[in-house]
């Protein structure tokens, strides 16, 4: 690929994962209880895939990185002060509410939108990333619709290595069942792969990093669109039934954990 | 009523510490939470802490200080740094930041900063450049180690502390040939001092002990240099072990072109451009602060696991059912819980807000001072004391504009006021009149009543608390806190430094302004405890001016300079009041801003009205105790003349007056921490 590749990221934000997550009906419809005060982080599948986009761009001059980003204007700028410092991209913002309580169609076609009107975007080189899942509401099928509205219909899921080999081919791994991949090769851009947790550790925060993607994140910080997402009516709305039980533990050799979570599963 | 909701995250913070809109200053924050969460925590779980020697698993802390920009950030960017300006502020945020978890790193952290910082504040633009471009991770394609920085100011024993009068460390000249640049002998013996493990460098102070230097100076001594560097015994430290220690011993030849700042020869003698005192002195104005916030930030990282303690002290048992209140709230239940936990955040808030506000009038004060240098030395106006003599003539002019401050904006004479603010020499006079106080008083109150709070913290966790298994280390920040409060001067020296610049009018012109604006405050919004905090600041102004021309039945001055039992007092009632002023402060700047930012807006209401009775809370102990101290200086030295001590009365009566409804005001606060949601488990490992 002699002029590189425009990977577009798409992540959104979710809550902390420490926090504690209670649905609560208010006036706006059904959100999570303190949503918006509690601290944010970017979706940990998006940010597989933004780490494995910043890699990709880095092996294949000419590249570019796009993430584009939809939640809470305000949230989303915290959220930026560390993902910045993290990967070069340029934001792009979309202000709207980020608590999982919306249809993955109708945040797609946003996101959609908002990729068709990156100025220069050129689709035959097109690669779009986001998370094969989501921390938020794992309905697993924004990615998928994103694509398909795009144009995109080579899509990946699970995705959890991407190589270029020899003239521009890419190699995928999938996850599938059992804990076995599924290998499979694409001719080139325009692709769609949805990540799962990829293979690349977390980068450190690089401040200088940060501060060159600041004078973009700020402005697009500021001229974020707003997006009205209609919410569905829900029947009912609950946390998982799975009770969340959070023990605090020290010194516990690995091979008690291994037996107590295989433990857990027999039972 | 609507209350806390949740425990205040970054976006309030930045507001009521006045960093919104500095992205750069954010990013720094992320960074230091980042590391402080993951390595140093993961360093402190492993024990880490458990030997002096500086080893392999603490050495990791370098790496990832300059992997995380760390390392760069006190620098400029043409020296490899990322942040333009003044970095006080951004320095006492990372310090903050890793002192959450664990002080140690922060000073570990700090250490090349302190040594670059004598260069930094007084060094040659060559020696500046030379040793700062060199202490930053080589950028891509440059090939070199980075340099590391020790600062040797503290000798051993019996020359104890920071008594910059007495110096064994000495200074001679070893060769002098004619024309050429003379070549010095340095000893130096330091004690306790931090990053001396793999420091490249030392910034070391020295007397003189030749007749051909005229002054003490501070040099440059580099490992490479002739003669000895043996780093030393380890300091045989029980607290703050994640950084190195060590007692080295100096015996080095050194280029006299290492003495820092500069010199010239005057009559064939070196003439240091500064005194190690006068370097000192402008770097321990600027470094004591971030020292202050290591202790606030103990605090205040110690509310959310004690609140965890509480609430989920019965839970796991068969003690109570999982509906039952026992079950939910714990030992929440018993007031007495909540309520010492408000004292421990109201004392913390107190502290951040002085310590951050000493920060950003450091920021401001930085570039004023430059230019005022630059302004006096085209004077000729050179030497500590022959500036000192040309500001005191200045004070005039700064309380002529304090005063015009404090008239109604259609009152003054604006265009006197316009040249009063463009006059560089009046506003340093202004600034440093506040620096002077500000940076001893949060030295002083926020690490050493600090750390009389953080033993309240582990208390509130029973016996836990003294455990390895205490949540949040709390136990080894209530002992790092009595570090804090003894490195880079013990309370006595901030005492002294106090008793000698609280007496200057212009602080006293400012202080004034102060109390008509929080009567002001206090009329308007009484919740904050504006009122208490005005009262307390006019007894203790009273107090001052009573002590300065009272004498005892022996006809001695009551306020001298070696009469410690009264000016060391007043100082400590002095920093309670400041705290206090801090504290309200921020909490109107998050009224006042909080609005703008839709995040903080959405439970805005709750938030003001917390943090305000939290200033209550602090405003009325802080009230209280200048009141005892003051009430013990002006009777405990009598008998005084009773239309004196009718004065007093006066004024302390309406000091306990302003602190009506204080205890209302904690009881809500108590009310508050037991419904607050806090997070399922501490986000550091234990």
């Amino acid at each position: 690929m002699s002029d590189g590749y425009q990977i577009v990221v798409c992540g959104g934000i979710v809550p902390d994962p420490l926090q504690t997550l209670e649905p609560v009906h208010g006036p706006a419809g059904w959100g999570l209880k303190n949503e918006l005060m509690l601290p944010a982080i970017l979706d940990p599948w998006s940010g597989h895939a933004l780490y494995e986009a910043a890699n990709l761009a880095k092996a294949a001059a000419g590249s570019k990185v796009w993430l584009v980003s939809m939640g809470p204007k305000a949230k989303l700028q915290q959220v930026m002060m560390t993902v910045a410092q993290k990967a070069a991209f340029e934001l792009i913002a979309l202000d709207a509410p980020a608590g999982g309580f919306t249809e993955a169609g109708d945040v797609a076609a946003a996101l959609a939108e908002a990729i068709e009107a990156i100025p220069g975007l050129d689709k035959s080189r097109l690669l779009l990333f986001g998370g094969w899942q989501s921390a938020s509401r794992g309905a697993g099928a924004t990615m998928q619709i994103v694509g398909e509205k795009l144009g995109v219909v080579d899509q990946f899921q699970g995705v959890d290595k991407l190589t270029i080999e020899d003239g521009g081919v890419l190699r995928v791994l999938e996850r599938v069942e059992g804990g076995s991949y599924q290998e499979s090769t694409v001719s080139g851009p325009p692709a769609l792969f949805g990540w799962a947790t990829g293979e690349l550790p977390e980068p450190p925060n690089n401040p200088q990093v940060g501060m060159a993607n600041m004078r973009l994140v700020m402005p697009a910080l500021q001229k974020a669109k707003p997006v009205q997402l209609a919410q569905p009516a829900f029947g009912s709305v609950q946390l998982p039934c799975q009770k969340r039980e959070t023990r605090i533990v020290k010194d516990t050799p690995v091979e008690a954990i291994a037996r107590e979570i295989v433990d857990w599963i027999n039972a | 009523m609507e209350t806390l909701r949740t425990l205040p995250g970054d976006d309030v913070r930045q507001i009521m510490w006045r960093f919104a809109d500095r992205y750069d200053l954010q990013m720094v924050v992320q960074t230091a939470r980042s590391l402080a969460r993951s390595l140093v925590a993961r360093l402190v779980a492993e024990g880490a802490r458990k030997t002096h020697e500086w080893t392999e698993h603490k050495a990791q802390l370098l790496s990832a200080f300059d992997d995380a920009g760390l390392t760069s950030l006190f620098m400029d960017p043409h020296q490899g740094g990322f942040i333009e300006g003044p970095k006080n502020l951004a320095l006492a945020l990372v310090a903050f930041e890793l002192s959450w978890v664990d002080a140690g790193a922060a000073t570990g952290s700090l250490a090349t900063n302190l040594a670059l910082a004598p260069i930094h504040e007084k060094g040659t633009p060559e020696q500046r450049d030379y040793y700062m471009s060199r202490c930053v991770p080589p950028a891509p394609g440059e090939d070199r180690a980075i340099l590391r920085g020790a600062f040797a100011l503290t000798e051993p024993l019996p020359y104890i502390g920071v008594d910059t009068n007495t110096m064994t460390g000495k200074v001679r000249v070893l060769e002098w040939e004619e024309g050429k640049e003379p070549v010095l002998h340095v000893d130096k013996r330091g004690r306790f001092i931090t990053g001396m493990d793999f420091a490249n460098f030392v910034t070391a102070a020295v007397d003189t002990n030749d007749p051909r230097i005229k002054s003490s100076c501070m040099v440059i001594l580099e490992e490479t240099d002739e003669g000895l560097f043996d780093r030393g015994a380890p300091t045989l430290k029980m607290v703050h072990q994640l950084s190195s220690t060590r007692d080295p011993v100096l015996s080095l030849k050194v280029p006299a072109s290492r003495i820092i700042g500069g010199y010239t020869v005057k009559d064939g003698v070196i003439v240091p451009n500064y005194t190690h005192s006068e370097i000192i002195a402008a770097v321990f104005h600027r470094t004591r602060v971030p020292v202050a916030l290591m202790t606030t930030a103990k605090l205040l990282s110690a509310v959310e696991p004690v609140i965890r303690y509480h609430r989920q002290r019965f839970r796991g048992g068969t003690a109570c059912e999982p509906e039952s209140a026992k079950f939910q709230l714990g030992l929440q239940q018993k007031p007495d819980a909540v309520l010492r936990l408000t004292d421990v955040w109201a004392t913390a808030e107190a502290g951040a807000s002085l310590g951050f506000e000493t920060a950003r009038l450091f920021d401001r004060l930085d570039p004023t001072e430059k230019a005022k240098d630059k302004i006096f030395a085209e004077q000729g106006v050179v030497g500590a004391k022959s500036q000192m003599s040309a500001l005191r003539k200045l004070e005039k002019q700064a309380i002529e504009y304090l005063a015009l401050e404090a008239l109604p904006p259609d009152q003054r004479d604006a265009g006197r006021m316009a040249e009063l603010e463009a006059d560089t020499l009046v506003q340093y006079a202004l600034l440093e009149s506040t620096a002077n106080i500000l940076c001893p008083a949060c030295k002083l109150w926020n690490t050493g009543y600090g750390a009389t709070v953080m033993r309240e913290t582990v208390a509130l966790m029973g016996g836990y608390g003294i455990t390895e298994d205490c949540p949040g280390f709390l136990f080894n920040k209530w002992t790092d806190a009595q570090l804090e409060a003894t490195y880079e001067g013990p309370e006595a020296v901030q005492r002294r430094h106090l008793s000698v610049t609280m007496t200057n009018e212009v602080f006293h012109a400012r202080l004034r302004n102060w109390i008509a604006q929080y009567e002001a405050l206090g009329a308007a919004h009484p919740e904050t405890g504006a009122s208490a905090s005005a009262a307390s600041m006019k007894l203790w102004l009273w107090t001052l001016e009573f002590l300065l021309r009272a004498k005892d039945p022996e006809g001695a001055r009551l306020y001298h300079s070696r009469r410690q039992g009264v000016t060391f007092p007043l100082a400590d009632a002095l920093c309670w009041i400041m705290a206090t002023r801090s504290q309200i402060a921020d909490v109107l700047e998050l009224a006042a801003k909080g609005p703008e930012n839709p995040v903080v807006a959405e439970g805005l209401d709750g938030l003001v009205a917390f943090f305000s009775d939290l200033a209550m809370v602090q405003a009325a102990r802080s009230a209280g105790e200048a009141a005892r101290i003051c009430a013990s200086l002006v009777y405990g030295f009598g008998p005084q003349a009773a239309e004196d001590l009718a004065a007093f009365e006066t004024l302390r009566a309406a000091c306990d007056r302003a602190s009506s409804g204080a205890a209302l005001a904690k009881d809500r606060c108590g009310a508050a921490l037991c419904q607050v949601m806090i997070p399922e488990a501490l986000d550091y490992p234990l």
